[in-house]
């Protein structure tokens, strides 16, 4: 076991090294003169301002593997300089104040989806072709072709406009401070409530999905059989001994699925106003903030290098065969 | 290929999708023709008026048709759509095929650097690539590509391994074939079944990625009309306008469900067994 987590711990290493690569080429593309953005009305510098910061920030006017050096040794003390906005604070400290919230989020979008798609996956493969599967099949093609930027704006018109019944921005309303302990948590939650729906919405579509098909191949396997010959009641073959081994490949999926869960938080923040990393970013590509821009690349994907290595751990944890099978063909 | 034809037939479903797939080309393709009107030209008296007979879909904050604007809009997100496709198809197929054929020490740093482009969260990838160029069309279709082909080339090199043991790829291997050759005409036509397969789900995707890009206001920019920027000045008038915000996306919709339902039904005739080896590739973001 320990092994095992070893060992993926090294081989995650050259992706680490690769990040800080590719984000290095990204810092490259810029010709000649930062790209001059027709949207970056806001942008409070000039183009030659910009341009002398970056050659001073990121040493451009050095030979490139100096350059990469340079740029690799202030990652690894997360150094990533200070931000280009007036407020000009470390871009370390700015994406520290917003990770808390992104990471809430999506762990709770992942605890909902997964708590919702293993049960209709299961019911939907054991009753396959009924009207219940049917209808989710349905669900599945819609939710996979809804644009989420779309269904945000849909309930924001019915929720906030319409109806009036939910806030469509922010975390927090402007009387918070006034509001008793448990009124503030409800106001939080109701604050919450939109961004989780439109967030869940593909990503369950996606896992119930995944969830029917691993356990419609699950239920075909002979120990099944061998399950129900024995007499053992369905709920058991089913609930147990299908379940589980159902289970193994939607850990990796969910590890696989989790860069499109965090990208998502761009859209979804920029929607409601949520102040976190995804909304830092598109503020920061509109106000040409480079530095924040680079550290936000290089720690988001950090992020989830290391999510992926703990789905990977986790599915060593719950199926022994990886782990004697990764042992053998050493 | 009479059996494909025949399996595709009896897929109701995939048959509708594909009649919506090829009537939107239609019409991005006759845009200029069947547009009631002009799609740049304001109008300061029809500022977000309600759909009508005039304008069927209603006007926007200028006064500009939304119906036609819609329909320019089909021609932006379908060239984008199969353009990116095309960028990432190709290289895909090149690193997959070269990794696949190879094997080896050029497969598996070809697979590493797989690995790695799937560790970016894709929008943050291409938000920090396009702060740094001038966004167009042009640039919109290039990123998606260069950040789309992972999947491709996944799915190539697992075909290469299988075919490359074949006898008839053994046999022009003892005649001297050089390896460009073999690549390319023994063991690729065999493998671009899941290969367009994978184009056909990739293309809704791409579509996807850039109404969101164009939505955020960092895709294709006004004055051209993509159903994403119409929805991201939608967004600005949502309390009267609905008509701006309804519309658009409910053509994203239509178009990425009739993709999906045509590629899948593709799928399913070209070979069942597909199903395993080629599920949703493309990831959404």
């Amino acid at each position: 076991m320990f092994l095992y987590a070893l060992r993926r711990l090294l081989l995650a290493i050259p992706l680490l090294i690769g990040i800080t690569f590719i984000s290095f080429l990204v810092i490259h593309l810029a010709p000649g003169t930062p790209g001059e953005i027709q949207t970056g009305d806001l942008s409070i510098q000039s183009d030659k301002e910009i341009q002398k910061l970056l050659i001073e920030l990121y040493d451009l006017d050095k030979p490139l593997h100096v350059q990469y050096w340079k740029w690799l040794t202030r990652i690894v003390r997360l150094d990533f300089g200070k931000s280009f906005s007036p407020d000009a604070r470390p871009v370390l400290q700015k994406i520290g104040e917003r990770l808390p919230v992104t990471l809430l989020l999506n762990i709770v979008e992942m605890l909902i989806i997964v708590a919702l798609a293993v049960p209709i996956g299961v019911y939907s493969a054991t009753r396959q072709y009924s009207m219940f599967d049917k209808v989710t099949t349905v669900f599945v093609f819609v939710g996979f072709a809804t644009p989420d930027f779309w269904l945000a704006l849909l309930l924001m018109i019915l929720f906030g406009v319409q109806l009036g019944w939910l806030p469509i921005s922010g975390l927090r309303s402007l009387n918070w401070e006034y509001l008793s302990f448990w009124r503030q948590q409800w106001d939080f939650a109701g604050h919450l409530f939109l961004p989780i729906l439109v967030a869940t919405f593909g990503g369950l579509a996606g896992f119930s999905r995944y969830m029917r098909q691993s356990m419609l191949e699950v239920v075909r396997q002979d120990y099944i059989q061998s399950a129900r010959a024995k007499g053992l009641p369905e709920r058991v073959v089913i609930g147990k001994h299908a379940l589980r081994n159902a289970m193994l490949p939607i850990v990796t999926v969910l590890g696989l699925s989790l860069p499109g869960l965090i990208g998502g938080s761009i859209i979804v923040e920029s929607i409601f106003a949520i102040p976190g990393m995804g909304q830092l970013m598109v503020q920061a590509v509109f106000e040409r903030d480079y530095p924040v821009i680079m550290g936000n690349l290089v720690i988001v994907s950090t992020l989830t290098l290391v999510a992926n290595l703990l789905a990977d751990v986790t599915y060593s944890f719950v199926d022994p065969r990886i782990r004697v099978g990764a042992r053998r063909r050493r | 290929m009479r059996a494909f034809w025949r399996a595709l037939r009896r897929n109701r479903l995939a048959l509708v999708g594909g009649v919506v797939v090829v009537g939107l080309a239609a019409l991005a393709i006759l845009a200029p023709a069947i547009a009631p009107w002009d799609p740049n030209r304001p109008d300061v008296k029809k500022i977000l008026d309600a759909p009508s007979g005039v304008h069927p879909l209603g006007t926007d904050q200028l006064g500009r048709d939304v119906l036609s604007r819609m329909f320019y809009g089909a021609r932006v997100s379908l060239a984008v759509g199969f353009v990116s496709v095309g960028i990432a198809s190709l290289i895909g197929i090149v690193l997959g095929a070269t990794a696949g054929y190879h094997g080896g020490v050029v497969d598996a740093t070809i697979m590493r650097l797989v690995d790695l482009m799937l560790v970016f969260p894709r929008f943050f990838l291409l938000l920090a690539v396009l702060a740094f160029l001038r966004p167009s069309i042009w640039t919109i279709m290039a990123v998606i590509g260069l950040t789309g082909w992972m999947g491709v080339a996944r799915l190539v090199r697992a075909e290469f391994l299988a075919i490359k043991e074949r006898e008839f790829v053994i046999w022009s291997q003892s005649i001297g074939a050089s390896a460009f050759r073999i690549i390319w005409r023994h063991i690729l036509p065999n493998a671009m079944a899941p290969v367009l397969v994978a184009m056909t789900l990739g293309i809704p995707a791409a579509i996807l990625t850039e109404s969101g890009l164009s939505f955020l206001g960092l895709g294709v920019q006004p004055p051209h009309a993509s159903w994403g920027n119409i929805l991201n000045e939608g967004k600005d008038a949502i309390e009267i306008g609905w008509w701006l915000s309804v519309y658009p996306g409910l053509a994203i919709l239509l178009t990425v469900l009739s993709y999906n339902l045509f590629g899948e039904g593709i799928r399913d005739a070209l070979d069942p067994r597909l199903r395993q080896s080629v599920g949703r590739i493309v990831t959404r973001r």
